[in-house]
């Protein structure tokens, strides 16, 4: 039941349970998060809104949590002879996404143990697998833990059965509840006190505190999130970030429960937030280790690693008198994501823009649709690409992270980054996987079952293909069934070259890609296809081609346009016309000009867009 | 024949009057008068000009029909004659267009243009045309109109051939074109016959049909139109059905080639984009009109007018506009006063569409740079802009004009 909070700085570590819950989107973690903090008392029932706990509209909207966050909540256990003893639950929020890996690594590593929350109807998913393992590598005490129960559709039995096989035990110690109904969750807080083992550390040591969230408040700057593994951190004391050596002074120190709430500090095991007055959260990075700066710690927690960025995309302002908000716009978002790393880029066909690096597929949907929505921008991005390390004959490295830099001449050999990725699926579509993945280039390192009728396969994968369009076909071809997960796991040696399209003889930057030999003619001849769709006609004829090097592997022609006279135009149509030809005026201003070809800018974003949807041509 | 959908504008005042600026052009500018009369007994699946069926405008309850039109748009001249004042010339030119012009009495339509006569006056040698379906036009009402000062009349061909015909849901008998060529002639009018090409299901065979029927004819003039699918028209819905294909843009590039050959054959000169005459004499002045930037008042529901730079149109109902007029206010819905820019770019697009073209010297400095690629390409004749100094459109640039003007409008 909920009790009086203990307070911080002064909670023994044995009355603490530090605990993160791993679940896939969709699979209630939310709403069973709001259902504990009501529970514990921490959220008056009449402030509670709908995930709490998710702060940004795009996370409300998707579902999905991009950012961790620590909440403090009170927990009272009888025990057998009827006291009760009050516990301080630290209930660690962690991303529920691929691209966040790390971040997610930072979380586990900042408590004992964690529930595994898997919805009763759907069963466990790949990344939420990946979690899992992550989570026993860190030696955490998993709570398995079946939500959903009210559903009709709900499994409890099988799904149980599935866990018990991943983790050992029995399909009995899996707790059942719903997040919705609110029903099991007590004696799931009663189970985390009970199975959850207390933090330990030397209280009198110098502090040693693990970052695992930053983030950037326009208020008050830098909001870090830190587990303290000994000593003690204190406000208004001198810190020192233990990668960079920065000392910052403590401004406040304090727990989350739900909403900051300042503290005399905090001790070993504890969990809480840090602000200094630090406007960039790089000055604060996740992994990083705090300690005192008059007492400084010796040796760091280890474990830190900085992000480095899998998947680059050029992003340009449709407008281009944009490009100065674009900058601006990222510079801003940048205060908030250590991951985003990005540099001015020219382009021929799009003008100014910058080439941004990004985690992964989510993280660039993310940044970019920040960028339009946040600060009312409209963009381009192109096809986004992994990082390629070419080989030139005469020994010369070049680094590439854009196709248009893929260097000429004679290259020995070029590498590309590989993934390990996990999927499970149900096993009749084994076959239409396997097929994919060996379409894909990938290799199959093993495949298990986790139940009579559901699988988990093993593979090695290039990036580029996870990059270009594999979740979607994963998904369509299992009917959406199926679940992706995957981590970088170095790179390969693969036979790529660079596709370039010309229109009319001349090159258009943003449409080269690196692919491989094999795939060249199918993408040349798509893009040929999709541009001879989306370039409207011109008063000559206008050949596109498909190149690799001087080789022209596809072809398609735009035949001249041989009218566009309105025949009528009487008096009537006159003002009629005349403002159609000042919008039509304003639509030139929007052309891109390659060679003599005028190229709407909505031809570059729909032939740049993944989704396969030819354009039609305006009329 | 106005279009449904009016533009926005500015708010025109209820008197009607017009700013100073533009009547200072009035005294030595010719002035035409376009009469609008918004009935139709079918309203054709293409059109989508400003025009009610009786049964539309609520049968013979309603507060406007053919009977009661002409007075209405009398007023309106009226109206034209007060805003206009004393320094506004005779009439040059009157063009009565619909609608179906022809679904009013012929005594209706000579009352009208006696009105405007006795306002304003006609010019020597004014031209007076209207607008006829085939099949509500008499030898007895040709030559009613002939007597009472009309010298011109267009007649709604659209197609020689049935199905076309069907497509276009003209309900016209084919063979009543030729009557009605022959009485209009013999009441000692000019007669012009209209045609439209690139109607969904017409091969370059049946285009070819119309055209030899319609020079077999003999007319003074013809006027021949690509058929556009305009929003709002029973015709674009059967395209977004899918029920009908789209005008292809090739095809009628097609057709309007053959036309502008046997035409030419047959003796039959362009002197606008989609309008040829079998001599200067016998021209359409009216229209000219229009591509020549001059003043003329539009009168009826819809009708649109221009004088000295400003533009307006009328409000489109006919229960509306009788209104407005029977409240002594003007039937204005908006107008706009055009820019110096929005001249220049009217002056280019519509002097280009004319065989006597447009001076070079009329371009700003780009276009007349654009002028020599224009050449090259073929779009524009070379001969007469280094002769004449004048921008003609060759039979590639006509059917490019859009391309040709954008060039041209470079600053």
């Amino acid at each position: 039941m909920a009790r009086t909070a203990l307070a911080p700085h002064a909670t023994p570590p044995d009355l603490i349970r530090n605990f993160c819950i791993i679940a896939h989107i969709d699979h209630g973690k939310s709403t069973l998060a709001d259902r504990m903090l009501q529970k514990t008392g921490v959220v008056d029932p009449r402030a509670m809104r709908a995930q709490y706990l998710d702060r940004m509209d795009i996370e409300r909207e998707r579902g999905i949590t991009i950012k961790s966050q620590a909440v403090r909540m009170p927990w009272a256990v009888e025990d057998a002879a009827g006291a009760s003893t009050t516990y301080a639950l630290n209930m660690i929020d962690t991303p529920g996404h691929v691209d966040f890996t790390y971040e997610v690594s930072r979380s586990l590593a900042a408590c004992e143990g964690a529930v595994l929350l898997v919805d009763a109807a759907q069963g466990i998913e790949a990344q939420t697998l990946a979690n899992l393992y992550l989570a026993m590598e860190n030696d955490l005490t998993i709570i398995p833990v079946l939500n959903k129960i009210d559903l009709p559709a709900a499994q409890p039995e099988k799904y149980a059965e599935e866990l018990a096989k991943l983790i050992g035990g029995e399909p009995d110690d899996c707790l059942r509840v719903s997040g919705k109904t609110g029903e099991g969750v007590e004696p799931l807080l009663d189970t985390i006190v009970a199975q959850i083992p207390a933090p330990t550390g030397d209280a009198n040591a110098p502090a040693r505190a693990m970052i695992f969230d930053s983030v950037y408040d326009t208020y008050r700057g830098v909001v870090t999130y830190v587990r303290v593994v000994d000593g003690n951190l204190n406000p208004r004391e001198k810190i020192v970030m233990m990668s960079t050596r920065a000392t910052h002074e403590l401004l406040e120190i304090g727990v989350i429960s739900p909403e900051p709430v300042p503290s005399n500090g905090l001790g070993v095991g504890e969990v809480g937030y840090l602000i200094t007055g630090v406007k960039d959260v790089r000055q604060s990075r996740v992994g990083d280790t705090v300690t005192n700066a008059s007492k400084p710690a010796s040796k760091d927690l280890g474990g830190y690693r900085d992000p480095k960025p899998m998947v680059f995309s050029g992003l340009y302002p449709i407008d281009g008198s944009d490009y100065p908000d674009l900058r601006e716009a990222l510079d801003k978002l940048k205060l908030n994501d250590a991951a985003l790393v990005y540099e001015p880029e020219t382009s021929a066909a799009l003008g100014f823009g910058f080439r941004v690096g990004f985690l992964g597929l989510l993280h660039l949907e993310i940044v970019r649709e920040r960028l339009e929505r946040e600060f009312g921008l409209d963009l381009i991005s192109t096809q986004p690409n992994v990082v390629y390390d070419v080989t030139m004959d005469d020994g010369k490295a070049v680094h590439v992270t854009n196709p248009s830099e893929y260097p000429d001449g004679k290259i020995r050999e070029v590498s590309e980054p590989i993934v390990r990725a996990t999927i499970l699926s149900p096993s009749e579509f084994v076959g239409a996987i396997m097929e994919l993945c060996q379409q894909k280039r990938g290799s199959l390192r093993g495949m298990d079952y986790l139940s009579e009728d559901r699988v988990e396969m093993r593979y090695t994968l290039p990036l580029a293909e996870i990059v270009f369009d594999f979740f979607d076909q994963l998904k369509s071809r299992t009917r959406g069934y199926a679940s992706l997960d995957y981590e970088p796991d170095g790179e390969q040696v693969a036979d790529l070259v660079k596709v370039e399209i010309l229109l009319q003889g001349e090159t258009v930057d943003a449409f080269s890609a690196i692919v491989h030999k094999d795939k060249a003619y199918a993408y040349g001849v798509m893009m040929a296809s999709k541009l001879k769709d989306l370039i409207p006609r011109q008063q000559f004829e206008v050949p596109i081609q498909a190149a690799i090097g001087s080789r022209i592997i596809a072809r398609e022609n735009i035949r001249a346009i041989r009218k566009d006279v309105l025949a009528k135009c009487y008096g009537g149509d006159i003002s009629r016309k005349r403002k159609l030809l000042e919008k039509q005026k304003e639509g030139k201003k929007r052309m891109k000009m390659v060679g003599r070809v005028e190229v709407p800018q909505e031809a570059f974003v729909a032939a740049l867009s993944s989704d396969g949807d030819k354009g039609k041509k305006g009329s | 024949m106005p279009p449904s959908a009016l533009p926005d504008g500015d708010p025109a005042p209820v008197s009607g009057e017009l700013p100073a600026a533009a009547l200072a052009s009035i005294a030595g500018t010719e002035l035409g008068i376009y009469v609008h009369v918004p009935f139709c007994t079918v309203r054709c699946g293409y059109c989508d000009f400003n025009t009610y069926t009786l049964t539309e405008l609520g049968g013979l309850g309603a507060t406007i029909g053919v009977d009661t039109y002409a007075d209405a748009a009398l007023a309106e001249v009226d109206l034209a004659r007060r805003v206009l004042g004393d320094e506004a010339p005779a009439v040059s030119t009157v063009f009565v267009g619909g609608g179906t012009p022809t679904m009013l009495r012929s005594g209706d339509l000579v009352r009208m243009l006696s009105g405007i006569r006795e306002r304003f006056g006609l010019a020597p040698g004014a031209e007076v045309t209207t607008e006829a379906n085939p099949d509500s036009v008499t030898p007895e009402s040709l030559a009613q109109l002939s007597e009472g000062g009309f010298t011109r009349v267009s007649i709604g061909m659209q197609s020689a051939v049935p199905h076309v015909l069907a497509t276009l849901e003209r309900t016209h008998d084919p063979d009543n074109v030729a009557r009605a060529v022959a009485a209009t002639r013999a009441a000692g009018m000019q007669v012009s016959v209209d045609l439209i090409y690139g109607t969904p299901g017409e091969s370059l065979d049946d285009w070819r049909r119309s055209l030899e029927t319609a020079i077999a004819l003999e007319p003074d003039h013809i006027s021949a139109y690509a058929l556009v699918v305009e929003q709002g028209t029973k015709l674009a819905a059967q395209v977004r059905r899918g029920l009908v294909a789209m005008p292809e843009d090739d095809d009628e590039a097609d057709k309007y080639e053959l036309a502008d050959g046997l035409l030419a054959d047959a003796g039959f000169g362009w002197y606008e984009v989609s309008n040829w005459a079998r001599s200067e004499q016998t021209r359409c002045r009216h229209n000219i009109a229009y591509w020549a930037g001059t003043n003329w008042w539009g009168v009826g529901p819809g009708a649109h007018s221009h004088v000295g730079g400003v533009r307006w149109w009328n409000v489109k109902h006919p229960s509306a506009y009788a209104a407005r007029l029977r409240s002594g206010e003007s039937p204005a819905q908006a107008r706009e006063s055009l820019t110096d820019e929005q001249r220049h770019d009217e002056r280019v697009l519509l002097g280009t569409r004319l065989v006597e073209g447009l001076p070079v010297d009329d371009l700003r400095t780009g276009g007349r740079g654009a002028v020599a690629g224009l050449i090259a390409d073929g779009l524009i004749d070379g001969a007469a802009a280094v002769a004449r100094g004048r921008v003609v459109l060759t039979r590639r640039g006509r059917l490019l004009a859009d391309t040709v003007v954008h060039r041209l409008l470079a600053a």
